[in-house]
This record gives C-alpha cells, structure tokens and sequence, in this order.
C-alpha cells in the first residue's frame, strides 16, 4: 500500500512512545501473609495448599505436599485442630469464614485413601537426633529432622506412639486408624521409634547423639484439694482417657460429674455419656463465654446431652453427692464465692483441672532451667543447655496439638541449624493481608458448606467419628471459597484492567505469571486497585 | 449513441457506465433527477454491484462516501446549493485523506433568500476545499467530464466535483452522444485504491497531525493538485483519440487569435457568450472568449498564455465575494499580473436570472468602447433604480425591514401585507 | 445477566480470567493471544476507562470475526490519544474522517464491502459520547434507520473531555463541568429529561441495542459477540469513567463503572429488535452518594453547602431506572 504522508500511519507503531516516562508511582506484584497462615500455630502456608487444592484433581496431592511441608499431620489436623485459621479468615468479614480445617481433613483422608508418600529429598546428614516422647511435637520435630538427612530415634514411654493424640483426645473425634497411618508415614522415613522406653536420665543417654528435643508432654492431672469423704469416687481426666484408649472402661456409675471448662473436661464428660452415663453435668466455676474449651466441642457436648454447671465450685465430694457453691463474677470477671451452698447428685466426680509436666528426667542435666512446671526456652527452642531443645506442652506456651507440632518444625529448624553451624534461615513475615488490601467483589457468593454430624443416638452409645468428612464436590467448593489473601492466584484481573497493556502474561502455568512492563505502565493504579487478593502495590517511582 | 435526453438522465447514464459501487445521496434541487435516475439504475440492476444508500442528509452522503471510497470502491454523489455547504467539512475531509470520490454539482444560488435557480454561489463557496473542479458548459460536456472525472480522481487520488449549471443543464433535453459500456470500459480502468481498509493489511487511515508536519501535508495536497494540472489535459487527449470529442481539458479558447477583448466565463453561459462573441466578430470586433473548464487546481499558466495578447478582459461570472468582489475574476487578475490589459469583474445571473444576448451585447459594447469603470464591480442587468430607492429608504430608519420582502413588493411581484 | 454465571470458581462473573476454568470459557482479555486492537503507547490519561473500553470492544469483536473486522472512529479523546502523528495505537484497520460523521461512514464502508462481496469483514463505528449523542445523532439515526450492517459502539465518558471537560447531552444532571460550572445557584448541570441513545436506538427497532460498563468485562464481552451475529444497524453503549474529566482517582476508574451500575444510575441491559430482553441486575445495592462522592464534579453537592436536594434528586433518577428496568437483585424485586 502506497501510504499518504503522515494521515496515514502504520499499526501499532505507538509502542514506539514508552508512556512509562509518565509514571510517579509503579505497580509491584506482592506476597502479603494471608491471616490464615499467619494465623497457623503449624506455621502452614495455608493460603498456599489451599490454592492447589482448588484446582480439584491433581490438585489434591499438591495441596497435600505443601501441608506436609510444614506438617506431618493434615488428617490429624482436619479433625481435631482447633483452626485458628478460620478465626482469622478475611472471608468471615463477608460471609463466613472459609471451611479450611474441612478442606485439610479432605486432603488429608485422601492421601491416607491413595497412599501417597513422602521421601527424603537429602543425602544423611551423619548426625544422630534424639527425641523423648512420641506425642505431636516430637513426631513433628522427628519428620522434619529426617527430612533434613538426619537420624531419629524417638524414645517414647508409652506403649503407642501419638502422646495425648491418643491417649488424651477420644477416637469418636479421632478415629485410630487416622492417626496410625500419619504416624506410620513419618516412621517410614526412617525414624527409629522405641517404645514402652521411658527417659529417666537424660544426661545419661545425651552424649550418644548429637542433639535432643525434649517433647515429653503433660499428662499429669493436676489436683485440687477437695475434701472428699471415704466412699466418694473421684478420677483423673487425662488418667480416664487413657484407660479408656488402653481398652478398660473406667466405673463412673449412672450420674457423672467433670470438675474444669477445658476440652480435656469435654472429652471426659462426652466419653462419660458414651460410656453409659444417663447424666454427665459439667462443673464450671465462671461462665459459658470464658470457658476455655472450643465452642465446637460445648455445642457438640450439649447436642449430646451434656449439661453444665455454670458458676459452680465444689466444696466437697461424698457418695453419690457433691456439695458445690454458686460463684459470682466480679468487674474483673474473676470468679468469687458467694457462700451460696447446694447439692448436685453425682456417682463419680472426675477431675479436669489441666496437667503437669514429669520434668524428673531433667535432673542433673547442665544448665536446663525449669520454671513454673515448664522448661525454660529461648526463641529457638533451646533449653539452657546447648544441643537440647524442647517443645509441646513442657514449655510455657498455649498448649494444642497444632502448637506442638509448629514447635516440632520449629524446634527441627533450630536443631538443624545448630548442628550445622550455621544461622537458621531467617523467616520472613510479610505484611498481613488484611480485609480492607481486598477486592472482595470478584469473589463469588458462596455461603460455606458445613460437615455433617453422626446422628445423634449414635453419638451417645458409641465411639464412631462425629464429625464426618466432605465430599469431593464439597470440599471443592469449600477449598473456592479461599480468597487467596495476600497472593496473586492467577484471575487475570491486572492483564486484562490495564489501560495501556502494561501487564505482560507470562505464557505459563501457575502463580505470578504476569509482569509489569515498564515501558508502559503509567502509574494509574487500576491493577492495584482491581486486584482480587490485594497482591499488587503501588511503589513510588525514584525521581 | 445520439439522443434527445435531460441532462440529469444523460449524467446518470454517464455515472452508471463508470460504475460507481456506492452511491449516497440526498436529494436537493435541482440535482434531483439525477439521483432518482441512479437510484432507477441501481433497482433495476442497470447499474450493477452498487450499493445506493438513501442517506440523511448531505453531510451523511459525503460520509458514507469517504468511508466507501476508503474501504477501496469507487463511490459518488450528487448535490447542489445547500447540500454542498452542508457537506463542507466533509469536503475538506476527503480531499485531505485523498479519496477519489467524484461528485456532480448541479449549480444553485446559496440562501437566504432561500432561491433554487442556478448560479455559482455554492462551488464557489467550496473552491479551496481541496476538490477539483470542473465546469461543464453543455450536457454533452458533463456527461465526458464525468468519465475524465473518475479517471483523473482515481489516477491522483484526489476527489472531484463536476459543476453543471442547475435547471440550465440539468433539467435541459439536448441531443448528447452516450458512449457505450465497452468504450467507457476502455477509457476507466478498475479503481486500484492508493490506500485502503484492509484486514490483510491493516493500516491507521486519518491520523491527527500537529505543527511539525501539517504544513508539508498541506503542501502535498497543493503539489497534487499542480500534478492535476499536468494530469488533465493528458486525460482529455486520451478522451479525445478514444471519442473524438475535445472535452475536457484546462481551458477553452474561442476565436482569440487577435482578440484585444476576451470575455472569460464558466459553464452554460459560455454558450450564450461564444454566440455574442461570432455575432460582435461580425460587426468587426475583435473579442473572443476563454471558458475555464478547471478552476480548481487553477490553470494560472493557461489563462495567462490565452489571455496575454488582448488588452481587455471581461470576467462573467455567476458568483461573487461579498464586499470583495469578483472571484474568478480576482484569479485571472493573479494569472495575468504583469500584463498590459485591465480585467472587468461582472457578475452576472445571479439566482437564476437569464443571461440575455441583449445584456452581454450592451456590456461588451461599453467594456470596447471603455465605458466601463475597471475599478467597480459591475453587476449585469443590476436594476440600480430598485436598489437606489431601497437604500434611501434604510438610511432613513435604523429598521428598513428585509431589502428582498421590500423590493419584490417595490417591483409588485409579492403582495406582502406585512408593512402595510 | 446475559451469559452464563460463573459459580463455584472462587472468583465469579465478574473477573478477567479464571485459572479454573476451561479456556474456552475464559475471557477474551485473559487471553495471551488477544488482539490488543489498541496497543501499548497510546496518550490516554492515567487509569482512561474509554482506552480500555475500546480495547474490550474491539478484541471482542476481532476474536468473534476472526479478524475480519474494520473500525471506524469519530473525532473525540480516543482518536486523539490514539494517532498523533507519526504513531498509531490501532492493530486492525481504522478510519477516522470527522467528528460528527462516524456513523455515516460506517455506513460507506458496509455499503462498500457489501458491494464488493466482501461483507465477511465486519464494521465497527465507535465514538464518545459527543460523537454519538450530540454531533453524531443525526448520522446515527439514519445508520439505525437504514439497518445498515455497522455495530455503533458509543464510549460514553459523559462529556466533552478532548476538548477540556465541557457539557454533553450525555453529562448527568448535577454533574460540573466546564460549561456547567457551579456557580451563583447553579448545581452543575441542569436537571433535563436526558437523552438515552440506547433507548431512542430502541426506537428505531434496529436489530441490537445493549449498554455495558468496563466494570463487566465478561458481559460487555458477550455482548460484542451477539451483536456480531446480527446482521443490520446494532448499538452498543459502553459507560466508560474518565479520571480527568470526572475528579476520580485514576485507580478508580472500574471502581466507579461498578458503583454507577450497582447504583441504578446506569441500567445496564440488552434489546431485541425494540424490545427489552436481558437486564443486568444490581448486585449489591448502594445508595447514589456512593458513587457521587469519589467524584469531584460532584464535590459542591457534599461541601460546606451540601445540596441533599440535589442528591436526592440524582437518587430519585437511580430508582427510576431501576423500577424501570427491573434491576433489583433476584428476589429483591
């Protein structure tokens, strides 16, 4: 075409004018920490194996993967994680909170179901590690220690590995065969389990490894002084769990009363019903909303028929009675007594007033302090003495299953870097991902699926699952729910909003496919601003 | 072939045997019987392969124009008066794109007052559009115009409007001779389109131009309009071997061998002027006549080689530059700076008022006898008694009133009531 | 909504792309290979919701004529911005002659590729809103008219902002320009019967007739594509926010396309040959000031001598629309 002078030009020779020149601010692609990793006390990239897993299919196993990163446990997890995770999710800002602890056990069944396994991706490091106890921190901290090349000898007292997994959570919430397959997948990484091996002297036995995590737990019930005459029946919690577990069936008689607010006590008052109990009454000192137990297991409780005592001291334990006085709240909302007596009708009385610790293995051990019952750690876990560390209940900390496992890789992390020499990788918090670094109108109305519940009768005679898992479609959509806070999950919104084609897709799969082109970009702020999940910023430009 | 046929029949006959794939037109007189004849030609697949867009106004014809001529079919349109002043930014436009559109003109007064009769108010109007224009003083001579005008605007890529006097020629039956599909086949060959709308080869047609290149695609267009002057008589040549008809061209002399006077005129009324002319030439004067049949590009070299032996020069034209003076005239006054003749500026057959031989006699005998006054605008058959009394009345009042609704009643034409 | 919903994808209808979906249901934008029809390098200002609006049009309509497609556009912002000499930003053949003639020649290049037996290549007319609905209607009305095989797309930023943000016969009542300025007792722009273009598009019972936002990608998307499988006069009104013209935060642009929609301001809705077939339901409703307010040609109706009256009036307009057109969310209604 014989083109006239200057009326007529040639296609796209604008991009010969870089527009970035105009720019006083640049768009950033970022990672902000999603609230429900930041909020994981297993340091799970949540937002992350949720995002596999809502691509369904071979997502599954990828989600899987990046939980077992940072846990060892996701079926464990999807049944008895208190999941913080949903306690921080933006998504309870806009409807409610995303279903994630549902979508783990999902993932996490799944795996058991298909039997994927993990390996050690490094050669043996030649260093041996010594773990004392096999409850969920020095499971934890044993696979991430093999994961690192290193060998595990895990010590553990009790006749099964799985510490208060087992023998202090009840199977209608975790059903055995659940934990023994978790358990198994860490052991045949290599790790040497001794059981029924008690540790009684640790400076005894640590001078045949090169470092020790300490992970015995607390499984002493703690005792109250209540007068209590010749005939009354009263038991310890932690000791009625674990009878159960090893396959007696403690004598409670027809009216069952459990003395604490805890979940220990709702495990306790809800095995007691199953146990044949017509009545299981709970007996709390303050009220419903300071109870420390999870709300999930009251309600789950009441719905069985468990009643509570609210406001209750007991002052004395007899046959067949307790005498008990009503208590008050003060502005402080501590419990004081009011000198208000009653009875309450009660076969046994079993006590959940919270554990100890048996820190006797410690004694003579250089430099390891004990304060209040627990061991004292630094930030890295160590103990005062060099090369021993220790985590899970025996350290001052909030004790749950999900935070002795964090401790376990965190502990792991410590270990290793230690026996190295070197600094661990420092861990990088980015800025949180709050509600308002959303646009939450792109995500889809979608109310959240709740699991279902065993019926009822069942619940009351027998030990099966209650809580029951998703489906696939289920736990799909509850897994899309996500709105992946904080991290670009690939909705095209920034390459598609630019006014100046500015945004570059990278013809690849996956996360962070897009670039900004410089060249171009003039600095408007649409993909900012249109960015679903808040993981673009704006910069100002150096002038 | 010979026939006895209107004007506007003859044009359209003409349009069709160029085929024209789209044509767009509103109607306007007098070019009315031009557009419905295509519009005829088009339904009965007379003219075929032709879109006809009944558009809604003439600024939608021009448009529609531009935009087919630049999608790479030959397009065409028709107006007159009004319709071309409407058109105007269109015009402006298409000539600065360098489309080939070609356009007839059937020449009407401009209004107010509001008057449908020929004179050259409206092209004249539009000379600096960028258009070519040619003047066709015979239906005849419209009809090879508008074969040359094709021809020229597809060869240049620059549009063209042929100007043919309203009713005078439009509405006239005269004897023309149609050429043949074949011939005219012959004559236009396909319309190769400089640029064009192309998805195969896509290019950005209309760019805004600032400062640092407006002036050099100004230029352009003038320099292409110059090539027109090269270009034109080319194409008349060729038509003239092809037809054997001399039509076209830049300018046309009559009998100026040793004129001293030369009356120099535009369209129909060069007919009436040529028999002035032989009628004077029989009383022994010695005057000719120069018809401008381009005046857009304006053959300056032309003129000024016709004009450069006589010593006066009579321009007759049907349009003029209020408070200025005459238009034409002003152009041949450019070509012949420097030469020892004085030119008259006469405007003449203004809204449709005949140009009488009794008129031009009168005048040409006071331009030879130098009765008239070079340095005033000379109006043919000016009623000056009419206009004199009109304009002792407005001095009298600061609201005369409108001078037309006042002199039609002087004159009796209109029995207005309004002011009695 | 036109199209199919998108449900149970994390993100829903009204995103680019979805990494879950097939990708023949993603979005033309999502597209690595889309047309990019105006590219990198145009002069639009920051955050330009017509640039982006013409480039969703126009990649839409490339992909649903496979390319064969032409544009025409009239004088305006989007012309300017996009071919200052010796730079085009258009990747498809383009035209522009005047402002007030795009439709007409429109319609002279249908008639042209009808006549030469090319009408597989498609035409698009595009213009601003003063192209369209001022300067242009005359055109336009006799493209409608005539059915000719042109889809009109008008970007509609609701003023004249080439030329310095004056008064359309598009710019809202209230709204301040600067031939509308608030001055004396004047509110900004006088409160008229508005002129809606899709409406009197309607009244021609031309094949077509939709309005989109920038804000609904997928729909306005959708929308392109039927109209392409229509032959005939269709028309397209696409609101497209202008950060200069409108004191809006240049990020802000979709933002506002979305509130206008969401508000009842701007109906958003499809025609069939006159009549209402589809309309866009308002989503989560919110009250006119939410959109006003971000905007500074609104600023007078919140300062220190706020005209609730005023308001209350551009909130009596919103509710009109959507008694009108039914706009409520699904149950709402």
């Amino acid at each position: 075409m014989d083109k006239p002078f200057a009326i007529t030009l040639d296609v796209g020779s604008s991009r010969a004018n870089k527009t970035g020149s105009w720019r006083t601010e640049r768009a950033v692609y970022i990672d902000r920490l999603s609230p429900c990793s930041d909020g994981c006390p297993a340091g799970e990239d949540v937002q992350g194996w949720l995002y596999e897993a809502e691509e369904g299919g071979d997502g599954y196993e990828r989600a899987w993967r990046r939980i077992m990163e940072d846990n060892p446990f996701p079926a464990v997890m999807g049944r008895v994680c208190y999941h913080p995770c949903e306690t921080a999710c933006n998504r309870a800002q806009l409807d409610e909170a995303v279903g994630i602890n549902s979508v783990e056990r999902f993932v996490g069944d799944e795996a058991i179901r298909r039997g994927w396994q993990v390996s050690v991706p490094v050669p043996s490091s030649g260093t041996r590690v010594l773990v004392v106890g096999a409850g969920p921190s020095g499971l934890s901290a044993a696979y991430h220690l093999a994961l690192r090349g290193h060998a595990v000898t895990i010590k553990e007292a009790g006749p099964m590995a799985g510490g208060m997994m087992r023998f202090g959570i009840p199977r209608y919430r975790l059903p055995r065969d659940v934990l023994d397959a978790e358990v198994q997948r860490i052991l045949d990484l290599g790790v040497t389990l001794e059981l029924d091996t008690k540790v009684t002297d640790l400076d005894a036995v640590r001078g045949d490894y090169d470092a020790v995590f300490l992970a015995v737990g607390a499984q002493l019930g703690k005792r109250a002084y209540i007068p209590a005459g010749s005939a009354a029946h009263v038991l310890d919690a932690v000791e009625m769990l674990r009878d159960l577990e090893a396959g007696e069936k403690p004598l409670l008689g027809r009216r069952v009363a459990v003395y604490g607010g805890g979940n220990t006590a709702m495990d306790a008052a809800r095995s007691a019903r199953r146990l044949g109990a017509s009545e299981a009454v709970v007996v709390y000192r303050r009220t419903r909303d300071r109870m420390p137990a999870h709300p999930s297991e009251v309600a789950e409780a009441e719905d069985e028929g468990v009643l509570f005592s609210w406001l209750t001291t007991i002052k004395q334990v007899d046959s067949g009675r307790l005498v008990v006085e009503r208590m008050e709240l003060d502005d402080d909302g501590f419990p004081r007594p009011t000198g208000e007596l009653d009875e309450l009708e009660a076969d046994s009385l079993v006590l959940a007033l919270g554990q100890d610790t048996d820190l006797s293995l410690l004694d003579g051990v250089p430099g390891l302090v004990v304060e209040d019952g627990v061991v004292a750690v630094g930030p890295d876990l160590m103990t005062g003495c060099p090369g021993v560390f220790a985590g899970g209940d025996m350290v001052p900390h909030e004790r749950s299953v999900t935070v002795a496992i964090g401790h376990g890789k965190r502990a792991a992390r410590h270990i290793d870097a230690w026996l190295s020499g070197a600094a661990p990788e420092p861990v990088v918090r980015p800025e949180l991902a709050t509600f308002d670094t959303l646009n939450t109108w792109y995500y889809s109305d979608a109310p959240r699926a709740h699991r279902p519940l065993l019926e009822r009768a069942r619940r009351e005679s027998t030990f099966d699952e209650v809580v029951l898992g998703h489906d696939e479609s289920t736990a799909l959509l509850e897994a899309r729910r996500c709105m992946s806070c904080g991290s670009c999950f690939g909705c095209d919104n920034c390459y598609g909003v630019c006014p100046d084609n500015a945004v570059i897709k990278l013809d690849r799969p996956g996360r962070a496919a897009y670039l900004i082109d410089l060249d171009y970009c003039k600095g408007c702020g649409l993909c900012v601003a249109e960015c679903p999940s808040g993981a673009i910023s704006m910069v100002p430009e150096k002038i | 072939m010979r026939s006895q046929v209107e004007g506007s029949q003859a044009v359209a006959r003409a349009v069709t045997l160029c085929r024209p794939q789209v044509v767009a037109a509103y109607p306007i007189s007098p070019q009315t019987h031009i557009v419905e004849s295509l519009s005829d030609r088009v339904r009965t697949g007379e003219l075929a392969d032709c879109e006809y867009l009944l558009v809604e106004s003439e600024f939608g014809a021009m448009s529609a124009c531009i935009g087919a001529s630049a999608a790479g079919v030959r397009s065409y349109t028709a107006t007159s008066s009004q319709g071309l002043l409407f058109m105007a930014e269109a015009l402006f436009n298409a000539s600065g794109l360098g489309l080939p559109v070609v356009m007839t003109v059937a020449n009407r007064a401009i209004g107010a007052p509001i008057n449908i009769w020929n004179d050259h108010s409206d092209t004249m109007a539009m000379r600096d559009c960028g258009w070519v224009q040619l003047f066709a003083e015979s239906n005849q001579r419209a009809v090879d115009l508008h074969l040359q005008a094709f021809r020229l605007a597809e060869s240049l890529s620059v549009p063209v409007m042929v100007c043919m006097d309203g009713f005078v020629l439009t509405h006239a039956v005269e004897e023309v001779d149609l050429p043949t599909q074949d011939e005219v086949d012959a004559f236009l060959p396909r319309f190769l389109p400089q640029q064009q709308l192309d998805p195969e080869e896509p290019v950005t047609i209309g760019a805004m131009v600032g400062p640092e290149a407006f002036t050099e695609v100004k230029y352009l267009m003038h320099a292409k309009q110059l090539a027109a002057l090269d270009e034109i008589p080319v194409i008349a040549a060729e038509f003239r071997s092809r037809f054997g008809r001399d039509s076209g061209g830049l300018v046309r002399p009559y009998r100026l061998e040793d004129a001293e006077t030369v009356v120099v005129a535009l369209g129909s009324v060069l007919g009436t002027i040529e028999d002035v002319v032989d009628e004077m030439r029989e009383l022994g004067v010695a005057i000719g006549a120069l018809g401008i049949t381009c005046f857009r590009p304006w053959p300056a070299a032309e003129v000024r080689d016709a004009l450069h032996r006589a010593a006066r020069v009579v321009v007759v034209e049907r349009a003029f530059a209020v408070g200025a003076g005459g238009i034409v005239g002003q152009n041949v006054r450019d070509a012949t700076r420097g030469l020892p003749l004085v030119v008259h500026d006469v405007v003449a057959g203004l809204g449709g008022r005949a140009v009488t031989r009794a008129s031009l006699h009168r005048l040409l005998e006071d331009v030879v006898a130098d009765r008239l006054d070079p340095a005033r605008l000379h109006f043919l058959d000016l009623d000056i008694a009419l206009v004199e009394r009109e304009l002792t009345r407005a001095r009298g009042g600061r609201r005369p009133g409108p001078h037309a609704e006042s002199m039609l009643r002087e004159i009796g034409t209109v029995a207005s009531g309004a002011y009695d | 909504m036109t199209f199919q919903e998108i449900k149970l994808y994390q993100t829903g209808t009204f995103v680019v792309g979805n990494r879950l979906l097939d990708p023949q249901q993603r979005s033309v934008q999502a597209r690595t290979g889309r047309s990019n029809s105006l590219t990198s390098g145009h002069r639009a200002c920051q955050g330009c919701g017509e640039a982006l609006g013409a480039r969703y049009v126009l990649d839409a309509a490339m992909r649903a004529t496979d390319g064969r497609l032409v544009a025409v556009n009239s004088t305006g912002c989007l012309e300017v911005f996009s071919t200052p000499y010796p730079e085009s930003s258009w990747q498809l053949p383009w035209l522009h002659s005047l402002f007030g003639n795009g439709p007409a020649v429109a319609s002279g290049v249908a008639a042209a590729l009808r006549a030469s037996g090319r009408d597989d290549i498609r035409v698009i007319g595009q213009a601003g809103d003063g192209g369209t609905v001022d300067i242009g209607f005359g055109t336009l009305s006799g493209m409608f008219e005539r059915n000719d095989d042109v889809l009109f797309v008008c970007y509609d930023n609701e003023g004249y902002m080439n030329t310095g943000v004056q008064r359309s016969g598009a710019t809202p009542p209230g709204a301040a320009t600067n031939t509308t300025k608030v001055l004396g007792h004047h509110p900004g722009n006088a409160f008229g019967q508005g002129k809606s273009v899709p409406l009197i598009a309607m009244a021609h019972e031309i094949p077509y007739v939709a309005t989109a936002t920038v804000a609904e990608l997928r729909d306005l998307e959708h929308k392109v594509e039927k109209a392409m499988t229509f032959r005939g006069a269709r028309y397209l009104h696409v609101f497209v926010p202008c950060p200069l013209g409108w004191g809006a935060a240049s990020a802000d642009t979709i933002k506002l396309a979305r509130l206008a929609k969401e508000t009842g301001i701007f109906p958003v809705f499809e025609a069939e040959g006159g009549q209402v077939t589809e309309v866009s339901r308002i989503r989560r409703q919110v009250p006119v000031e939410d959109y006003l307010r971000p905007q500074r040609r609104y600023a007078h109706l919140f300062g220190d001598n706020p005209r609730p009256d005023v308001v209350a009036r551009i909130q009596a307009g919103a509710d009109r629309n959507i008694a009108r057109f039914g706009l409520l969310p699904e149950g709402d209604a």
